[in-house]
C-alpha cells in the first residue's frame, strides 16, 4: 500500500526545516549576541526619566534672619487624551474663571507640536502655571471631577521682605546660552538671572534628583524602574549667609524712597558689606510667578532705569568726598605736612573758588573740616609739581599720585561677589596727552581733580570703601555680600600705599567736619562719627548730593557711602541719610523721627528724564 | 474480528504511544504558559492560575485539552477513516455559518461564542481538513502523480482557504493551507508541479512587487493591512511607525534580550506593551526578551525535533491514510513554526498565525492538540495493521 519509493522525500522536508530553524538561530545571534543597539532602543522605549528638582538654598542675613525661601506653586496640568471623552467644558471653564475662548485657545497651543515640542496626549500638559496655594485651593476641589485634570506641585521664590531686590537678584527660566554653556540645564529649568542668585547659582540650585520610570506603548506611567536601583535623590542647595543687615538695609531703602541714588555701607575690619541700597528698586515678590515677564519689561522701560544697581553701576564724580585722599597723598609724597598752610580768598580765590566761608590760611585739618577748595588745589599742584615741572617728570608725578588714587579701590573692580560692578575711571597720562597733546597739559589743565571733579568717576561702592581704608588706617577688605563658606577662599586684604601714620589727622579732620564743618547738624556727638560731605556739579542737572562716613572714630565699625542724585548739596541730603544709618547700625534706634520723615518724604526724581 | 483487534490495540495504545512527543508537547506548552504569564503581568499582581489574566485561561485550556487528548487517544482511530467526510462536512458548514453569527472580535468575523467561551473555527478546519485528504489520498489506485487524481484534494484543501479567506478575511488562517503541498510532495508528486508552484509564489511577489496588477486587484484579495505587510516586508514600503512597527519593536524586544534574557518578569519592551499581540502572535518576543538567545535557540531546538520526529512517524506508518495524515501534521507545524518565528524575527511579512501549543489562545492550542493526539492515536496502533 505504501510507496516506499518516496520515503526519502520526509528526510528533504526534515532538511527544510533544519535549514529554515538554522537561518532563525542565526539571525537569533546576530540580533541578540552581535547587535548591540537594541538594547538602548529598547531602554529609550520603556525608561523615563523623571527629573525631581531640589529644593533651592535659603538666603539669611547677617544676623540669621530669613530672606528668601522658597513657596510652593501650583501647576494645572490636563492629559489631552483623557479629556477627549465628554469633558465638561463649561464647567471646568466656571471652575478655573476662564472663558470658554481661552479655554480654546490654550489647548490649541498646547496640542501646537510646533510651539510645544515633545507634546503628547498622554502626557500631562501644562495647562495653567504658576497658581498661588490659595488660587489652587479655590478650584482644586472642584478640579477632581474632570477626567484628566490634576495640579502639579513646584517651587519658586519668596521673600521675607520687598528690599535687597538688587543685591538678592531674580530667578528665572534660562535661556539658550545657559543651555550651551551648562549641560545641567534642560529646557524650562530655572536659574538664578543677576545678584546673589546668580552669583552663587552653583551652590544655591543643589543637584537633581533623577526617578527612572517605566511607562509603556502610550506613555502611561507604570512604576519605578528595578525599585528605583537607578534613582538618586537630589541634593537640596547651600543655604548662604549674607554679611547684609536686613534692617540697615530697609531703613535705607525707606529713607531714600522717591528719589534716585545709592547706600552702601560697609564693615570696615571685614570688608562686610551691611547694606547696598539702589533706588529706585522694586519689590522682589513681583518678578517671581506667573507677572515676572509682564513686571519685568515694565521696569526695563523705566526711564529711572531701577533694574540699574546704582551702588555698583553708577559712576559720579565724588567731589569734596575726594579730598581726605587728595589730603593723604599730600601728606604721604611729602607736599604737605598736618601743619602746612594755605591761604583762601574765599569767592575770589583762583583758579578754583571756595564757596565755604571760613578764615585765612587754612591747615589740613581745618580745610577738611571746611571743604576748603583752594587748599586741596594747592595740595594738588604741590603734588604734581614736587619732581619738577619738565613734561616727562610730571607724566610720571602724575601717573604716581594716580597710583596713590588707585590703591584705594578706584578705577578697577572688587574681585568678589558683587556682581556688575562698573570699575570708574581715573586718566592715566597717556590719555591726558593723546586729548591735549604731550606737552599741551599741565596741572592748571586737571585742575578739578584736585577736588573730586572733572575726569574722575566714582561708584558709590567704591566710596564707601574709601571711608573703609580711612576708618582703617591705611588698608581695605574686599567688599562682599556673602559670608564666607568653608570652602570658599576669604577676601583678601588690600594695603594702600599711604603709611599708616598720615590717616590719624586725616581722621581727626574728617570728626571735625561732623563737630563744627558740614556735617555738624546731623551729627550724633555720642556715636564719634568722621565724615565728609560731597556735591557733586552734574552737566545733566541739579548737583548729586554726596557722603561719606565712618563712626566710632576710635573703634570704626561701620563706614558709609550716600549718593542722592540732583538733591543739591551733600550736607543736607545725602549727610543726615548716613548718620542716621550709623546710628541704626550702632544703637539699633531712631533718635530724630522729625528728621527720618522729612527725609523720607523729599523727592527728588525728575520728571523730564529721557 | 474487528472487536478483538480494538481490544487489543487499546490494550497496547499506551504501550505503543510516542512518548518523546508527548513530553516535548508538554514542555512547549507549559513555557508558553509561563511565558504568556510573562507578557501580560501587570502591576496589579495576579496569580499564573487566575482568570484575570491570560495565563490562567491558558491554564485551563492546557487542562481541557490533555483530558481531550486522553479520550481521543481511547477512541479507535478507524473513525477518523470511516467518519473522514462526514467532519469534513460539518466544519464546512461551520465555516460558512461562522461569519453570520460571529461575535465580531476587533472587527473579525471568525469567532464564534459558546458563553464565555469564544472559539475560532478555522483553527480546527486544518486537521479536519488533513483527515479527509488523508482518506481521499488512501483510496484504492489513487496516484498523486495523475493531474486527475489532484482534483479532488486540490479541492478538499481550496474549499476551506477560499472560504475562510474571503468571507472570513483572515488570510493569515487561510495561507496554512498552502503546507499541503509538501504533503503531496513526500506521496511522490512530480517534480515539475513543484516547481511549478514555486515559480507562482515568486511570480505573485514579483507582481506586487512591480505593482503591475490594478490596486483594485490586489485590494480584492487582501485586506489593506496584510497588503502594508507584505510591502513592508518586501521592502517596498519603507514604514516604521505603521506596519512596521509591530516588527519594529519585536526586533528591539528581542534583541534587548542579548544572551541570557532580562530575566523572568524583567523585559521592559514586554511589561510595557510595546510590541503588540504580544501574548498571541508575537509571543516569541517574550522568550527573545526574557529569556535571550539561550532561551530562544531552546524553543527553536523543541520545535525542530518535534518536527522531525513526527516526520519520522510518518515514515515508519504501515498505511497511507495514516502516513498522509502525519505528514499533514508535520507540515501544518513546519508550516506555523517558519512563518510565525520569521515574522517575528522580520523575515517574512506578518501574517498573523500563532505559534503551535505556544501562543495564547484556546481554539489554536486545543486544535493542535486534537491533531497531535490523533496521530499518536494512529501511530500508538500502527503495529495493529498489515504493511
Amino acid at each position: 500500500m505504501i510507496n516506499q519509493q518516496y520515503y526519502k522525500r520526509g528526510y528533504i522536508i526534515g532538511g527544510a526545516v533544519v535549514l529554515i530553524a538554522l537561518v532563525f538561530v542565526c539571525r537569533l545571534f546576530y540580533l541578540q549576541v552581535i547587535d548591540s543597539s537594541t538594547k538602548d532602543k529598547a531602554d529609550g522605549n520603556a525608561l523615563v526619566r523623571q527629573t525631581i528638582y531640589p529644593s533651592r538654598g535659603l538666603i539669611y542675613d547677617r544676623n540669621d534672619s530669613l530672606i528668601v525661601f522658597n513657596q510652593p506653586v501650583y501647576d494645572v496640568m490636563v492629559i489631552v487624551r483623557e479629556m477627549r471623552k465628554g469633558f465638561d467644558t463649561l464647567s471646568f471653564c466656571n471652575a478655573m474663571q476662564l472663558t470658554r475662548k481661552d479655554f480654546e485657545k490654550r489647548m490649541q497651543e498646547i496640542c501646537d507640536r510646533g510651539h510645544n515640542r515633545g507634546y503628547s496626549p498622554y502626557v500631562p500638559q501644562v495647562f495653567w502655571s504658576m497658581l498661588s496655594k490659595e488660587e489652587v485651593a479655590a478650584v482644586q476641589e472642584q478640579l477632581y471631577h474632570f477626567a484628566g485634570v490634576s495640579v502639579r506641585k513646584r517651587t519658586l521664590r519668596d521673600y521675607v521682605y520687598p528690599s535687597a531686590a538688587h543685591i538678592v537678584g531674580s530667578v528665572g527660566e534660562v535661556n539658550r546660552q545657559d543651555l550651551e554653556r551648562d549641560g545641567y540645564y534642560t529646557i524650562g529649568d530655572y536659574s538664578g538671572r543677576d545678584g546673589i542668585e546668580r552669583q552663587y547659582e552653583e551652590l544655591l540650585r543643589g543637584k537633581k534628583g533623577v526617578e527612572v520610570l517605566m511607562r509603556d506603548s502610550k506613555g502611561r506611567i507604570q512604576g519605578s524602574y528595578h525599585n528605583g536601583e537607578r534613582d538618586y535623590p537630589p541634593q537640596s542647595g547651600t543655604d548662604l549667609q549674607l554679611t547684609i543687615d536686613i534692617r540697615l538695609q530697609q531703613m535705607a531703602e525707606d529713607l531714600l524712597q522717591g528719589k534716585m541714588g545709592s547706600a552702601v555701607a560697609i564693615e570696615p575690619k571685614t570688608g562686610e558689606v551691611l547694606a547696598m541700597v539702589s533706588v529706585p528698586s522694586w519689590d522682589p515678590h513681583s518678578l517671581v510667578g506667573r507677572q515676572r515677564s509682564k513686571n519685568y519689561s515694565a521696569l526695563l522701560s523705566d526711564p529711572h532705569k531701577p533694574l540699574m544697581n546704582r551702588a555698583v553701576q553708577a559712576q559720579y564724580p565724588p567731589g569734596s568726598t575726594f579730598k581726605p585722599v587728595q589730603a593723604l597723598i599730600g601728606l604721604q609724597t611729602g607736599a604737605i605736612t598736618p601743619a602746612t598752610l594755605f591761604p583762601c580768598s574765599g569767592p575770589l580765590s583762583t583758579p578754583i573758588k571756595c564757596t565755604h566761608n571760613h578764615g585765612s590760611p587754612v591747615s589740613l585739618e581745618a580745610a577738611i573740616e571746611q571743604s576748603c577748595n583752594p587748599y586741596f588745589w594747592w595740595v594738588y599742584r604741590t603734588i604734581l609739581d614736587q619732581n619738577g615741572t619738565k613734561t616727562a617728570t610730571f607724566h610720571r608725578t602724575y601717573d604716581r599720585w594716580r597710583d596713590y588714587v588707585v590703591s584705594f579701590g578706584f578705577a578697577g573692580r572688587f574681585d568678589s561677589d558683587i556682581s556688575n560692578q562698573a570699575t570708574g575711571s581715573i586718566p592715566r597720562a597717556k590719555t591726558f596727552s593723546r586729548i591735549y597733546g604731550e606737552s599741551g597739559w599741565r596741572p592748571m589743565t586737571i585742575r578739578s581733580l584736585s577736588i573730586g571733579q572733572g575726569e574722575i568717576l566714582v561708584t558709590p561702592l567704591q566710596l564707601a570703601n574709601e571711608a573703609a581704608c580711612i576708618a582703617n588706617g591705611g588698608y581695605y577688605m574686599t567688599p562682599h555680600l556673602v559670608r564666607p563658606l568653608p570652602s570658599m577662599p576669604a577676601g583678601s586684604r588690600h594695603e594702600t600705599d599711604i603709611d599708616k601714620k598720615h590717616f590719624e589727622v586725616v581722621q581727626r579732620g574728617m570728626a571735625r567736619v561732623m563737630t563744627n564743618g558740614t556735617g555738624r547738624h546731623y551729627s550724633i556727638p555720642e556715636l564719634q562719627m568722621c565724615g565728609k560731605t560731597g556735591t557733586a556739579e552734574n552737566p545733566h542737572g541739579k548737583d548729586h548730593a554726596i557722603f561719606i562716613g565712618f563712626a566710632p572714630q576710635d573703634d570704626p565699625k561701620i563706614a558709609v557711602a550716600v549718593v542722592v542724585e540732583n538733591a543739591g548739596f551733600g550736607a543736607t541730603w545725602a549727610c543726615p541719610v548716613a548718620t542716621m544709618m550709623m546710628e541704626k547700625y550702632l544703637t539699633d534706634s531712631v533718635s530724630r523721627p522729625d528728621l527720618y520723615d522729612r527725609i523720607r518724604s523729599a523727592h527728588f526724581i525728575q520728571s523730564d528724564v529721557q | 474480528m474487528i472487536s478483538s483487534s480494538s481490544v487489543n490495540s487499546r490494550n497496547s495504545v499506551w504501550k505503543g504511544l510516542d512518548w518523546v512527543t508527548v513530553l516535548v508537547y508538554i514542555v512547549l506548552a507549559l513555557f508558553g504558559w509561563i511565558n504568556i504569564y510573562g507578557a501580560c503581568f501587570t502591576y496589579e499582581q495576579s496569580s499564573m492560575f487566575s482568570f484575570d489574566n491570560p495565563a490562567g485561561k491558558q491554564f485551563v485550556w492546557i487542562m481541557s485539552a490533555l483530558v481531550v487528548g486522553m479520550i481521543v487517544l481511547l477512541i479507535d482511530e478507524r473513525i477518523y477513516d470511516i467518519f473522514g467526510y462526514w467532519l469534513y462536512a460539518a466544519i464546512i458548514v461551520v465555516l460558512l455559518v461562522t461569519p453570520v453569527i460571529a461575535t465580531g472580535t476587533k472587527g473579525s468575523l471568525s469567532w464564534i461564542a459558546f458563553g464565555s467561551v469564544k472559539l475560532q473555527p478555522a483553527e480546527f478546519a486544518k486537521f479536519v481538513t488533513a483527515i479527509a485528504v488523508a482518506k481521499y489520498m488512501s483510496r484504492y489506485g489513487y496516484s498523486v502523480r495523475s493531474w486527475r487524481d489532484l482534483v479532488v484534494p486540490f479541492c478538499l484543501i481550496g474549499l476551506p482557504m477560499v472560504i475562510i479567506m474571503i468571507l472570513q478575511k483572515e488570510t493569515g488562517s487561510a495561507l496554512v493551507f498552502a503546507a499541503f503541498i509538501l504533503v503531496f510532495y513526500t506521496q511522490g508528486m512530480n517534480r515539475k508541479v513543484m516547481r511549478y508552484g514555486l515559480l507562482a509564489i515568486i511570480a505573485v511577489v514579483c507582481i506586487l512587487k512591480l505593482q503591475i496588477i490594478p490596486d483594485k486587484w490586489i485590494d480584492s484579495v487582501f485586506q489593506p493591512h496584510q497588503r502594508a505587510r507584505i510591502e513592508v516586508a518586501l521592502g517596498i514600503r519603507e514604514d516604521p511607525m505603521g506596519y512596521g512597527y509591530n516588527v519594529a519593536q519585536s526586533l528591539i524586544a528581542i534583541g534587548s534580550g542579548r544572551f541570557v534574557g532580562k530575566g523572568f518578569h524583567q523585559g521592559t519592551q514586554t511589561q510595557l506593551e510595546f510590541v503588540p499581540e504580544q501574548h498571541t502572535d508575537f509571543i516569541f518576543c517574550t522568550v527573545g526578551e526574557e529569556w535571550g538567545f539561550v532561551g530562544s535557540f531552546f524553543v527553536v531546538a523543541l520545535y525542530v525535533f518535534l518536527i522531525l520526529r513526527i516526520i519520522y512517524i510518518a515514515q515508519r506508518q504501515r498505511d497511507v491514510f495514516s502516513q498522509v495524515y502525519a505528514y499533514s501534521v508535520a507540515c501544518i507545524l513546519f508550516f506555523h513554526f517558519g512563518i510565525n518565528i520569521g515574522m517575528v524575527l522580520g523575515l517574512v511579512p506578518v501574517i498573523g498565525i500563532p505559534l503551535p501549543f505556544f501562543s495564547y489562545g484556546g481554539s489554536s492550542f486545543l486544535s493542535f492538540s486534537l491533531m497531535l493526539f490523533i496521530l499518536l492515536r494512529m501511530d500508538g496502533s500502527r503495529i495493529n495493521k498489515m504493511r
